[in-house]
């Protein structure tokens, strides 16, 4: 294979530096680390500025200097540059002076964070020679391969815990897509994938084109930085599955430091869990690095239920370094996230949303999070996608009669009476 | 008694081909690694940082059990204990 002519050099063994082609491998032969990315960040350096970015289309290639692609990207093309929302009305309901979120819930075209790494992931593969892609997913990965597979002319395998969300599954056959539903949890697709990659010549977007794909969610800290006029916001916090967002979120960060676009990565980076799956929380509150696995994820938030968190421990480093923190939510607690995120902002998040406002949440009121400094909430994906899981909490709709005198009394009276009743 | 040790494909290179293999009774973990190298030269560096250390993508079970959540290299291994080399899986 020739070199990349791209700002990527190949790619490198994260525990022991051993180097390898810019190759569709993941794991290092001798250690069994995993392989990253390798870039030449003194020529990146050279060639962005802030002047050149702000003069590109308002999608996440115009950093496209960091991203592990040689020639221009192929796929996903409209992917990123989600809205950045000053969110002052969850702000006082957090008790937080400023307050943002990074609204991946409209994202292009699946309305999740996904489509960054899947773009990434399958522009790459093409330059690779793949004709197929393939995933192990929780849902909305699976909804983006299948979705910019189709756009892009690629035939497509996304392999699913049986029991997803429905619109998860839906979201995913809509596209031709051939889906795969495994009879167990995340991590034994996961297992299955493993050794289905490699065997048929297919492109697994987290399997042996992760160290690719993992990279696309770099550009969300790039975004938010740039959104905030080139400025760090005091704190983050972040969902966290296998790990692999929260990781490279902190990468981000200190990336923009090293092309000189950003004038620090200080910021306290803080992980969300489920917490009927929150290996990764749990390792952190007991001070340890070792990560348990969950045996049986319990959680109604099921894009984060992975009870062997590939990056866990990557991410926990990450969490010490930035001085950040970790928490979990329980299921009551995710569906008022949820609620709360929606009837402040106007923003319907999945059930991970919904774990990152109730995290964010009791972070502020243990103190972590002080008062008066900034945060950047990350919300994921869209609710419409897991609204099952909210379905019953949220109340009904009213059933009259196309007749002005019913809506009157039962509506318009019933509800001034209501309201008399409540205090402002 | 000797102690079966199941061998991961990528590490089968260093011990023939095969999948089980059977080492001298060890009191530790750590020893059966010792004798592990002494029967299959070139055995203890990939498993084991320079600290001697088991590496961290590699998981070493005893009795299905992850030594780290016994006493690392220094879990007691009895007579008739199965013990497997297992790499984590990455991806997800």
């Amino acid at each position: 294979m020739d070199k990349p002519k791209g700002f990527f050099v190949g790619l490198k063994c994260r525990e022991c530096g051993r180097l390898y082609p810019a190759e569709a491998i993941h794991v290092c032969e001798f250690c069994f680390g995993p392989l990253e990315v390798d870039y030449d960040y003194a020529a990146i350096r050279r060639a962005i500025s802030r002047e050149k970015i702000a003069g590109r289309a308002k999608t996440m290639w115009r950093y496209k200097e960091l991203l592990p692609i040689q020639g221009e990207p192929t796929v996903g093309m409209q992917v990123g540059f989600t809205p950045l929302i000053k969110a002052d009305r969850l702000a006082r309901a957090l008790g937080l002076r400023e307050c943002y979120i990074k609204n991946d819930t409209v994202n292009y075209p699946t309305l999740s964070f996904k489509d960054r790494v899947v773009s990434v992931a399958l522009s790459r593969a093409r330059e690779l020679g793949f004709t197929t892609v393939a995933c192990a997913s929780t849902g909305n990965l699976a909804n983006s391969v299948a979705a910019n597979a189709a756009s892009a002319g690629l035939r497509s395998y996304v392999l699913i815990p049986a029991d997803l969300e429905q619109p998860k599954i839906l979201g995913s056959l809509i596209f031709g897509s051939n889906v795969v539903g495994i009879q167990g949890a995340y991590d034994q697709v996961n297992r299955l994938c493993s050794e289905i990659a490699g065997k048929y010549g297919w492109a697994f977007v987290n399997v042996n084109i992760r160290p690719y794909y993992a990279e696309g969610s770099k550009t969300i800290s790039y975004e938010i930085v740039e959104q905030l006029g080139w400025t760090v916001p005091q704190h983050m916090v972040v969902c966290m599955a296998s790990g692999s967002l929260l990781t490279k979120v902190h990468k981000g960060l200190h990336e923009l430091v090293k092309v000189g676009l950003a004038p620090s990565a200080d910021c306290r980076i803080h992980g969300a869990q489920a917490t009927g799956c929150a290996p990764i929380s749990h390792a952190f509150k007991n001070g340890t690095d070792i990560i348990k696995p969950v045996a049986q994820p319990r959680t109604i938030a099921k894009s984060l239920a992975i009870g062997t968190p590939a990056d866990g421990y990557y991410a926990i480093k990450s969490m010490k370094e930035s001085g950040g923190s970790c928490e979990d939510a329980t299921d009551e607690e995710i569906i008022e996230g949820i609620r709360l995120l929606a009837s402040t902002e106007g923003i319907f998040a999945e059930t991970a949303g919904g774990v990152t406002v109730a995290c964010a949440r009791k972070l502020v009121a243990s103190g972590v999070i002080p008062h008066n400094q900034s945060v950047v909430l990350c919300i994921t994906g869209h609710g419409l996608k897991t609204h099952e899981a909210v379905m019953g909490h949220c109340g009904h709709p009213r059933v009259i009669h196309a007749k002005l005198s019913e809506f009157d009394e039962k509506v318009y009276q019933a509800d001034s009476r209501k309201h008399a009743e409540t205090p402002a | 008694m000797p102690t079966k040790v199941r061998i991961p494909t990528p590490l089968r290179k260093i011990t023939r081909d095969q999948e089980v293999v059977e080492v001298d009774s060890c009191a530790t973990i750590g020893q059966l690694i010792e004798s592990l190298e002494k029967d299959y030269p070139g055995m203890k560096e990939r498993l084991c940082d320079e600290k001697g250390e088991v590496r961290r993508f590699i998981n070493v079970y005893l009795n299905d059990e992850d030594i780290r959540f016994l006493k690392n290299r220094d879990t007691p291994v009895k007579s008739g204990d199965e013990v497997s080399i297992v790499p984590a899986i990455a991806g997800g």
